[in-house]
């Protein structure tokens, strides 16, 4: 695939929200690098699936979404779950298995879990969050509740059945559903036009008769506009909206993964695109971000992480005679 | 009054659906045609399209969006056709509505009824015959129930539904015609429970089979348990009978391998070994898919008469 020009040009959004997705993207960025670090040192242990490159996807969108929004993400969560409330030091210790953890250490990386944020998870089945947010889109709509389901979900879960029959059934009962879809062009090592033979995924939900956007997932400006724009339809009772973000993951799928099926060249043109520096660019050719505001940003972000790392270590371990809590309800 | 199994599960959905506006019914065919097995005929006239909802033919979209809907405060009743069709859901059944609870660390619930029909005897093939409450008993986080009676087919719906986790009701066509009273609205889904006093032997059994053990137990001076509950399993009353009869035959519709009697033969060895006067013994589906012509249909299931042969081996 052809890599386009960085995104450019002015930002139309307010000052403050500028920054406050600069500042979000930098939180979700400074964490998963310590992640990987702690990775490295054995602190982390099982799947790691970073989230690095993509995280104008979860800074546009989840700011687009209000309190009473039920959001339900991937195996690749940990910045989704960040923005939408979860305390930095409650998802790391969830990475360390603490009971202090968002799921009490149950979880783990793919399974981050906060009912008071409505963030419900971390689901590591491709495509196994796809029905689940029809339910609860269609649970707010049998409630009379103005509440949108934001699904997010990688381009890979487009092969499976899940997400055809969840289009199907959002579409057919005008569930009040945001399909937030992350294209990053691989489903793990497998690139999107060896896995589909229609590789233009709106036009796979404009078949259910669903509105669809396609949009550039590196620009968290036109991220922001396209998920407000969705929910803002969603929310005004007109059905499911399907938006692509276009994006690039620039690490390694997990941990474990050689990366033996994409260029080295392919990761660093991607990178000329990255969501951070061209939109800090952007604002600050502006003149809405001094190099000054930006490093304090920089600065508060590594300072939270670091008081995560604390937390996180000064965390518990649930007793092993508590092994077989959380079946059933106590 | 009298009333056949198939009307008690419709009283049990109409109640449900009466008493609690959380409840809806979703499910192939549940609406405008009543019912693949005419369970829920008039319940869309009576309750609107809303609450009983004709889903699409997709098992795992339908079935994941009632876990989804359990989370957004809902108490569906999603009903799949047959056990077989579950198959198609059971990734939203194993890994989600079961493990949510757990995954989560204890903060979300999915109090969700996924009814299903289940069971051979009407010459439906094999694709339509099967067989699987074993699997599901095998799962942590969901518990599976099984009415025998009109009784339990009356009142376990409603129970269910109480519970704040996932239920799984498997129901038996081979039963709808079977007639009975139900003087008990409300029934426990905790117990296990004595049909039948007798000296001789423990018959432990479930579903379609309670019948065939009812009437092999006549010929055999049988002591017959209905398991009712086949996730989280009762054991102490089948304990309490081995140990009065010291034998005990387990009937069961599964096929023999890795079947649900395997698992409560077991048990009774752990818990109940110096009580028996013999080796537990097992009657279960032969090991192959369930055919069409009706003799070899018979032939591949438990029969009163292969009952009442396990049992005389007992004595042998």
């Amino acid at each position: 695939m052809k890599v386009p020009p960085p995104p450019s040009g002015p930002v139309p959004l307010p000052d403050a929200l500028s920054l406050a997705i600069v500042a979000d993207m930098v939180r979700i960025r400074r964490l998963e690098e310590k992640c990987a670090e702690l990775y490295g040192q054995g602190k982390i242990r099982g799947f790691l699936h970073l989230y690095i490159g993509e995280e104008a996807v979860a800074a546009g969108a989840m700011r687009a979404l209000a309190p009473e929004d039920n959001v339900v993400a991937t195996y690749r969560e940990h910045g989704h779950a960040l923005l939408r409330g979860v305390p930095m030091g409650a998802i790391m210790a969830e990475m360390y298995g603490k009971r202090e953890g968002c799921s009490g250490g149950r979880g783990g990386s793919m399974h981050l879990f906060d009912a008071a944020k409505r963030f419900y998870g971390g689901n590591a089945i491709v495509g196994g969050g796809l029905p689940l947010a029809v339910g609860m889109a269609l649970a707010a709509k049998l409630q009379g509740e103005r509440r949108v389901t934001a699904c997010f979900f990688g381009e890979g879960a487009v092969a499976e059945g899940a997400f055809h029959e969840s289009l199907n059934l959002a579409q057919l009962w005008r569930l009040p559903v945001a399909f937030f879809c992350e294209n990053n062009l691989y489903a793990m090592g497998t690139a999107l036009e060896r896995s589909e033979s229609q590789t233009d995924l709106c036009v796979k939900a404009a078949a259910f008769g669903m509105a669809t956007v396609k949009t550039d997932g590196m620009d968290v400006v036109a991220v922001h506009e396209a998920a407000r724009g969705a929910c803002e339809r969603v929310r005004a009772g007109e059905g499911p909206v399907f938006v692509e973000f276009q994006t690039y993951r620039f690490r390694a799928h997990s941990m474990f993964d050689p990366e033996l099926y994409r260029d080295k060249a392919e990761i660093e043109q991607w990178k000329t695109r990255g969501p951070i520096h061209t939109f800090t660019a952007r604002l600050k050719a502006q003149g809405q971000l001094t190099e000054e505001q930006f490093l304090e940003l920089d600065r508060a972000a590594v300072a939270e992480v670091e008081a995560a790392v604390v937390f996180a270590e000064a965390g518990t371990w649930e007793p092993v005679e508590d092994l077989t809590r959380h079946l059933t309800a106590p | 009054m009298t009333i056949t199994y198939r009307e008690a599960l419709r009283q049990g959905l109409r109640e449900a659906l009466a008493s609690d506006p959380r409840v809806f019914l979703m499910g192939e065919d549940v609406g405008k045609y009543g019912g693949t097995y005419a369970v829920s005929k008039g319940l869309l006239e009576e309750f609107g399209p809303e609450r009983v909802r004709d889903t699409p033919l997709s098992e795992l979209g339908f079935v994941g969006a009632g876990v989804g809907a359990a989370l957004g405060g809902m108490r569906p009743i999603v009903e799949v056709m047959t056990v077989n069709f579950s198959l198609l859901a059971l990734d939203q059944i194993v890994n989600n509505a079961a493990l949510l609870r757990h995954m989560s660390g204890g903060q979300l619930a999915v109090p969700l009824v996924i009814r299903m029909s289940t069971g051979a005897g009407r010459q439906l093939a094999a694709q339509h015959s099967h067989s699987l409450e074993g699997w599901y008993a095998h799962i942590p986080g969901i518990k599976v129930v099984a009415p025998a009676t009109v009784e339990d087919a009356r009142g376990m719906l409603g129970a269910a539904l109480e519970e704040p986790d996932p239920v799984i009701v498997f129901e038996y066509p081979a039963l709808f015609e079977m007639k009975g009273e139900a003087p008990q609205a409300k029934v426990d889904i905790v117990s296990s429970r004595l049909r039948r006093k007798g000296g001789k032997v423990t018959l432990v059994t479930y579903g379609a089979c309670l019948p065939k053990a009812l009437k092999a137990a006549e010929e055999v001076d049988g002591e017959v348990i209905d398991l009712r509950v086949l996730r989280p399993l009762d054991m102490a009353p089948i304990l309490a009978s081995v140990k009065k009869t010291r034998r005990a035959v387990v009937v069961d519709e599964n096929w023999r391998s890795g079947s649900l009697a395997a698992e409560v033969m077991a048990r009774i060895m752990e818990q109940g070994f110096y009580d028996l006067d013999a080796p537990v013994a097992r009657v279960c589906s032969e090991e192959v898919p369930v055919p069409y012509a009706r003799h070899l249909e018979e032939a591949a299931l438990p029969q009163p008469e292969k009952i009442v042969a396990a049992v005389k081996g007992l004595f042998a």
